[in-house]
This record gives C-alpha cells, structure tokens and sequence, in this order.
C-alpha cells in the first residue's frame, strides 16, 4: 500500500487561524498527515474538531495560515485564488453532503459541468459523450435528462460522484457523503467508493459515523484542530457483503406488506 | 479565453429560470417599445408639420399689416390696414426675384345657397395665389387675373364647404351668396386637409381680392400679402428689399417701428418644428425613465439572483470556476436578457405605433437609426446594471457559497 513515499497529499504542520474580530480561533494547531495515492480515508472527530477546516484546505477551497500543503508534489499552500480554482478542476472532485446539483438541469449538464471550466474546449457532442460515459459507469444510464428533483437522493448523489469524476481527479473528496441519505442508499454510495478505490482512486471522505467510516481502509480522528488517532481500519466493511444482508430484509418487508 | 464556455453556461442558466428571465426582459420590453414608439410618434407629428408648411407653398414671403393700438387695446398682426393696393404692386415691380404676389384679404362670413347656409373663412386673393400655395383645383377652373382686375363675382371654394353647402351636387357653375352677394362658383380645390395649428384648410371660400374688398369686407387694406420668390437664395434678400421698401413707402423714420412684419417661411418652419422638437424631448425622456425603470429592473433581479444562486456559485467555484467566469456568466446573463428584451421591445413598440397611427390617425416615422440605439442602449443598459451584481457574485468566497443555506 505504502509505494515508496509516493504521497499524493502531503501535509506539513499545517495550522488555520481564523480571526473574528478580537478574537482568535485556531481551527486547526498544525496537522502533519500524508496520504498515499490508492488510499481511503475517511476523516472523523466531532463538529468543532477542525476537520472541515482541513477538508476544505485539502479541497484547495482555503489557504494554510502557516505550514505546506502538497498535492501531487505541488505546493498549493501559496497560489492565487484562480491557480486553485485550477487545481480543483483538475486534480480534485468534490462529493457534498447536500449533492449541491444545479437545479433544474439535467443530469448530464451538471456531469459536464467542470468540463466548462476546464482547460480543454470541447464540442456539444464531445461533452455529451464524456458525460454520458460517466453517468452509466455510476449506474444512471436512461436517466441523462432527468433533473435532480427527479431524482431520488442516491441517484443524486451519483450525479455529484459522477460530477467528481468527469476529469479524472487525482483526490476524490467527500464530505459527508451519506449524510442526508438512508442507510440502505448510504451502503450503495459506499459500494461505489470502494469500487472506485480499488481501480485505483484516492478518496479522503469526512464522516461522524463510525459505520460508514468502516468502509474506508484508514480512520483519522481529529480532536481540538490535532490528530487524535490515524489507524488503519480493523474490521473492514464491504458494501457488496453488507448489501447482500440488507436485500432479503427488504424482501420480507415487501412481502409483509403485500 | 473560455468564452465559449460561459457563453453556454449563461444561457443554461436563463434557460432554467425561464419565468424569471421571462419577467426580468419584460422591463426592457416595455422601455424599448416605449421608446420606439414614442420617438416614432414624435417624428411622424414632426414630418407631417414640416410637410403642412411645405404645403404653404415654396420659397414664401408673408408680409403682415401692423397692429393697432386704440383705447389701450392692441390689436394681433394684421389688426391695422397698413397694407396698400400700392404696396403690393411696388414689391411686384421693385423686388428682385419675386415671382409672384398675392395680395390677401380675409373675414370670416356667413355663406348661403338654396336652403342650405354656412360660416366659413372668406378669403380675398389675386389669381397667382393658387400658383403660390401650389394648390390645384379638383374641379372647374380658378379665376383669372381678368376676374380680378374686375372685380367679377366669382369664387373657388375648398372641400368642406362645398360639400356643406352643396352636398353631393357638383358646385361648379352653382351661385351661392356672400353677405346676401351672389357669386358664381366656378371650382373647387383639392382638399388640403389640417394645418399646422390644426384649421380645417379647406373649409374655405377664395374670391378675388377686389370682390372681396368691395362687397365683403370693404376697406381699401390688407391683412397681408405672399410673396413668392423663385429661389430658396432669394429669400433673405427679398425679404430685406421689402422691409426697406415698406418702410420707405410708410414713412417710417429711422429708429422707430415698422408698422407691418415681413416673415420667411423657413422663420415659420423654424418655430413649428422647434415646438415638435420640445415635445419629442419629452416623450424621449419619458420613455428614456421607463428604459432606467427597466434596468433597475434587471439589477434587481440579478441581485436576487446572486442570493438565490449562491450555493450555486459556490459549487461552479469548487469544480473550476474563476471568478472572471462567473462575471462573465453573470455579465452575459444580463446583456443577454436586456439585448432580447431589446430585440422583442423593437418589435413591440414598431407595432404599437403602427397601431396607433392606424387606429388613431396620428402619423409615425420609424427610422433604422432609432431602432440600432434602442438596441445598443439596451445592451448597454445589460451591462451597467448588471455589473454590480456580477462583481458581486465573483466576489465571493467559495467555502462561503458552499455553506450558505
């Protein structure tokens, strides 16, 4: 797993201190932290514990104070605003807890929506085609030209994932990805993380529920803006195992009703 | 750079609030139609006086008589009888340039033939005045310069007179009574329809001015004589000769007044279109605030629209957007609705005018000038209101757009 250094993110003492008014708020006291290319982790700690601060530093969303950031042996702690703006088209996808889908548009506009501002101008035909690949590889073919309230929340947030990955990021981020999401569904999103980390995709996921953070294979644990523990997962859940547990439930259920 | 791109991201985005975009346009509807059909109102009322004063007739001269004062009371221009038989035939013969004269007198008197009577303008004029307003006569023959000089009694009369008087009947040859005078008429003009002040021009009678003055109004004076000259060059120095002629003639010393005003038709055009001019001021303005109105408009819904969308733009700046680009979507978004406001508005407001000059009978001039600013002040107008609320939205800070609920 530990390819000889080849750290894909590369946190050096890194610290954010936010200002309102008199007061100082450090959110985050300087958090050293790498993650291998073909990792998944998912970073937990109560709210206030710093790890959206560092979610969205991992993001390229916000600047460190003080210490480095490296992504992909980039130093992103320094850049512009537009040169992150870059990055993030780039090099990173972002999975939100609400889906953040424009609304009233199709599934495939909101896929091709990085497309837009990415570095390439590509024809009408050539976004559809990318888009369109994407939304069958997470499991939406024939539902291209629904809008999200179309949709139900799993399938939305496949749209997001799909959105995440339409320029093939070098991180997957998500932040609590399965939280506005039944459990069934949340175990489906997690299906697809996992198959997509083991092709090869680096996912850092936020999550507070211990369950789903299972299903990635290293938990960091962040307390008063420090790491409080960074251990491997020992009991490993598999979506694919976990559905299969879920179905013939289900099954009596909808056999009880009829 | 990628203009392509924020070209299609801008008209994705009006095309999912299209209720919205629907509305927002609508203002820029409104002030551009108000536009185009008040200034094309205005121009229509604008040509047609300049063409009610070509219809006075060509390279015209009027020569008023002065006013008087008596008991503290003056009377207008042509009050006094200032004007000779003698001043008339000295401008004929001593003014350069002069084509023709016509010598005027005028009252207004009740006219009678059959059973059927009538008040109208009675005009007395030499026979070169139907030369001089360039005024044909629809039917029979206008008198001559023999029936002048004879003072005969013969008329020409206009089109609402004979048709008050005679009805249906061809009036040519007829006899009606002037002041209990009989008269032959021996034509009827042409209809000439409003003039600039808004009198019926051809309700009318036109006899001989020697007629005129001995059985109508009597007097050996005039109200005013048209001079016509031959050419446009000629006017100014014409219409000195006749002021230093007149004022010879009168006796007028040095210093003192005339007793007569000598006008240009170009001074009368001058007045009349400087008025229309005042007035399409005002409907440009009028229509100008609506135009504001509409933009204030536009401003105002992309200001919400940034509230609204904020999440919006948060998550176009976590997937890649620069904040140029979403000025520039918001910048398009803008001059996209206010330019297709623009657009609908021209079509809007050149119907409405047609509309109005059809069912209301008021002429309307469109001209391609007027409709390429109202676009271009359209767009224009796009890009000034919508450029705070774009600044606005790129503005904003990413991880704030994201939570913003």
């Amino acid at each position: 797993m530990n390819t000889n250094g080849a750290a894909v993110v590369q946190l050096i003492d890194v610290q954010k201190t936010y200002r309102t008014g008199e007061m100082e708020v450090r959110a985050v006291r300087g958090v050293s932290l790498e993650i291998q290319r073909g990792e998944f982790v998912a970073l937990m700690g109560s709210s206030g514990s710093g790890k959206s601060t560092l979610m969205n530093m991992l993001g390229a969303l916000d600047r460190p104070t003080a210490g480095r950031y490296l992504l992909d042996g980039v130093d992103v702690s320094k850049l512009s605003r537009d040169e992150l703006a870059d990055i993030r088209n780039g090099k990173l996808g972002f999975v939100f807890q609400s889906f953040n889908l424009l609304p009233r548009t199709s599934a495939r506009e909101n896929v091709e929506l990085p497309l837009l501002y990415g570095k390439h101008q590509l024809t009408n035909r050539q976004l559809r085609e990318k888009a369109d690949r994407i939304l069958s590889a997470v499991g939406l073919e024939g539902r291209e030209d629904h809008t999200p309230s179309q949709l139900s929340g799993g399938q939305q947030q496949r749209v997001a994932i799909g959105r995440a990955l339409i320029n093939a990021p070098e991180v997957l981020l998500a932040d609590e990805p399965t939280g506005n999401l039944d459990s069934r569904t949340s175990v489906e999103i997690m299906g697809i993380f996992q198959a997509l980390n083991e092709r090869g995709m680096t996912i850092v996921m936020v999550t507070h529920e211990p369950d789903i953070a299972s299903y990635a294979q290293r938990n960091v644990v962040m307390r008063d803006g420090l790491v409080k523990s960074d251990l491997p997962v020992a009991r490993r859940l598999l979506a694919t195992t976990e559905l299969e547990k879920i179905a013939p439930l289900e099954e009596e259920l909808a056999g009880a009703k009829e | 750079m990628r203009f392509g791109s924020t070209f299609k991201i801008a008209f994705r985005a009006l095309r999912r609030n299209k209720l919205r975009s629907a509305l927002t346009a609508l203002g820029i509807i409104i002030g551009v139609g108000a536009v185009i059909a008040m200034v094309g109102i205005g121009n229509g009322a604008k040509a047609q006086v300049e063409s009610q004063i070509a219809s006075l007739g060509e390279n015209l001269i009027l020569v008023f008589s002065g006013s008087t004062t008596a008991s503290g009371i003056r009377t207008g221009w042509g009050g006094a009888g200032t004007l000779k038989v003698e001043d008339a035939e000295a401008i004929r013969r001593e003014v350069s340039g002069v084509n023709a004269v016509s010598e005027e007198v005028s009252s207004n008197s009740q006219i009678a033939a059959g059973n059927q009577n009538w008040f109208t303008r009675v005009l007395g004029e030499s026979a070169e005045y139907f030369d001089i307003r360039q005024w044909p006569l629809a039917s029979g023959a206008p008198f001559t310069p023999q029936d002048v000089r004879s003072s005969n009694k013969v008329c020409v009369i206009g089109k609402t007179t004979a048709s008050q008087i005679f009805g249906n009947d061809d009036p040519v040859g007829q006899i009606l009574r002037v002041k209990n005078v009989p008269f032959t008429v021996t034509g009827v003009l042409t209809p000439k329809g409003l003039s600039a002040q808004g009198s019926d021009q051809d309700d009318v009678l036109i006899m001989p001015y020697t007629s005129a003055m001995k059985r109508v109004t009597g007097g050996i004076t005039w109200r005013s004589i048209n001079v016509q000259v031959a050419n446009a060059s000629d006017l100014e120095p014409a219409q000195q000769q006749i002021v230093s002629l007149l004022r010879q003639r009168h006796n007028i010393r040095s210093g003192r007044d005339n007793d007569f005003t000598v006008r240009t038709q170009k001074e009368i055009a001058d007045t009349a279109t400087a008025t229309t001019d005042v007035m399409n001021g005002l409907l440009g303005a009028i229509a100008g605030v609506s135009l504001v109105v509409g933009g204030i408009g536009i401003m105002n819904i992309m200001l919400v629209s940034v509230t609204e969308r904020t999440r919006e733009i948060g998550t176009r700046m976590a997937v890649g957007a620069h904040g140029q680009d979403i000025l520039t979507q918001f910048l398009i978004e803008a001059v996209a609705l206010s330019a297709i406001g623009g657009v609908l508005g021209i079509i809007l407001g050149v119907l409405a005018s047609k509309l109005l000059s059809i069912s209301k009978n008021w002429p309307s001039l469109i001209s391609p000038g007027s409709i390429l600013i109202a676009f271009l002040v359209s767009a224009a107008v796009g890009i000034f209101f919508g450029f705070y609320p774009a600044r606005k939205a790129a503005r904003l800070d990413p991880i704030d757009a994201l939570r913003y609920e």
